[in-house]
């Protein structure tokens, strides 16, 4: 199977599309938070993938012209913020100070849960940028001395649940108010997060993306801080 | 043509950020500075938003398809992942919760304080959402 597969350029991007959809279709049938498209699209890439012995690189190298287009969809994100601006200005500090709130959050969660957990300073430093862009987080967890492709994996994974769980985060914890989602989406789980807040709303939409190049540029400085501590 | 226009100035200011990250000593990527001259531009005019609105939307719109791919990719990781994977588990879903709610709260309470006392922060929130 491989040996043929290995041969097609465009597998990898016909499977992705297809689980995708698939996902948003079971979706739109049950109406079950669990059938989310993007968990779905994984799980589904991932049993065909061991069901028929695909090797992921060999997935990977038609694939990999989706995920091609994550930089300029993220560039993207100045059109909600630039039609979302007056929300923005109007509320900067309150936005300032609830993303640094987050990733401080996010520091000493990951700080206390490594020490609960005995992790070695490497398994540490390289959970630190879990909520950041995958861009930023990769380099950081380069910079400490993490292991980097474990910190792709558990930035994706921090992306996916964002993805599954910020609707319901959001009512359980009573944020109703549409910046503060925003901000909350953005602020734990990057553009995976986001394009669920921009389904809630523009404003989310927009207050998430603004969180990701902030909090990302926070987190630069706060995890070399972190880095410190354990 | 006009999708085709659309694309090329988003991948412009794509490669624009790529170019700025080869220049410019700080750890930003690529497209963060891409998102910030993109928005400086929108705002100061030097391009309007119907100039990229269908193609910029549908991008971000398909945002999650393209976390696919990485996304399978933990077939990769799992050997690596595999020994400390249930620990990594708690932190993840532990940490992504408390920091939508310690962020969404804090940005929420400094909101209605500012509301409360000055006033012209007033009902921003419920306005804005139907804009939406």
């Amino acid at each position: 199977m491989d040996e043929i597969l290995r041969q097609s350029l465009f597998f990898g991007g016909v499977l992705t599309l297809g689980a995708y959809s698939l996902g948003y279709w079971m979706k739109r049938k049950w109406k079950l938070a669990i059938f989310n498209p993007l968990l779905v699209g994984i799980v589904v890439v991932v049993v065909l993938l061991l069901a028929f012995r695909v090797d992921y690189d060999t997935y990977n190298e038609g694939a990999k012209y989706i995920s091609y287009f994550l930089t300029p969809a993220t560039v993207c994100l100045a059109l909600p913020l630039y039609q979302q601006f007056e929300a923005l200005r109007r509320n900067y500090i309150a936005i300032l100070a609830g993303i640094l709130v987050g990733a401080v959050t996010s520091g000493a969660c990951v700080l206390g849960l490594s020490a609960l957990f005995h992790f070695s300073h490497r398994e540490y430093v390289t959970l630190l940028p879990k909520s950041i862009t995958t861009a930023i987080g990769m380099g950081i967890s380069e910079e400490l001395g993490g292991f980097v492709t474990i910190t792709v994996a558990v930035i994706v994974i921090t992306g996916v649940l964002g993805n599954i769980l910020a609707e319901h985060v959001c009512k359980w914890f009573h944020i109703r108010d549409a910046v503060a989602r925003g901000i909350a989406i953005g602020s734990s789980s990057h553009a995976a997060g986001t394009a669920k807040a921009l389904e809630m709303g523009e404003v989310e939409g927009a207050m998430s993306g603004l969180s990701i190049a902030v909090s990302g540029i926070i987190t630069v400085f706060l995890a070399n801080i972190f880095a410190k501590f354990y | 043509m006009n999708y085709l226009k659309q694309l090329m100035i988003i991948l412009l200011f794509t490669f624009g950020g790529e170019v700025l990250h080869a220049l410019l000593p700080f750890p930003v990527p690529g497209s963060i500075y891409g998102l910030l001259l993109l928005f400086l531009c929108l705002e100061f005019g030097a391009v309007k938003a119907e100039s990229i609105r269908e193609t910029a939307m549908w991008l971000v719109e398909m945002i999650p398809v393209m976390f696919v791919p990485a996304g399978a990719g933990l077939l990769k990781s799992w050997g690596v992942l595999r020994p400390i994977l249930w620990q990594v588990a708690v932190i993840t879903l532990v940490s992504t919760v408390a920091v939508m709610v310690a962020s969404g709260k804090a940005t929420q309470a400094i909101i209605s304080l500012q509301a409360k006392r000055g006033g012209h922060s007033h009902g921003n929130s419920s306005h804005r959402e139907k804009g939406a």
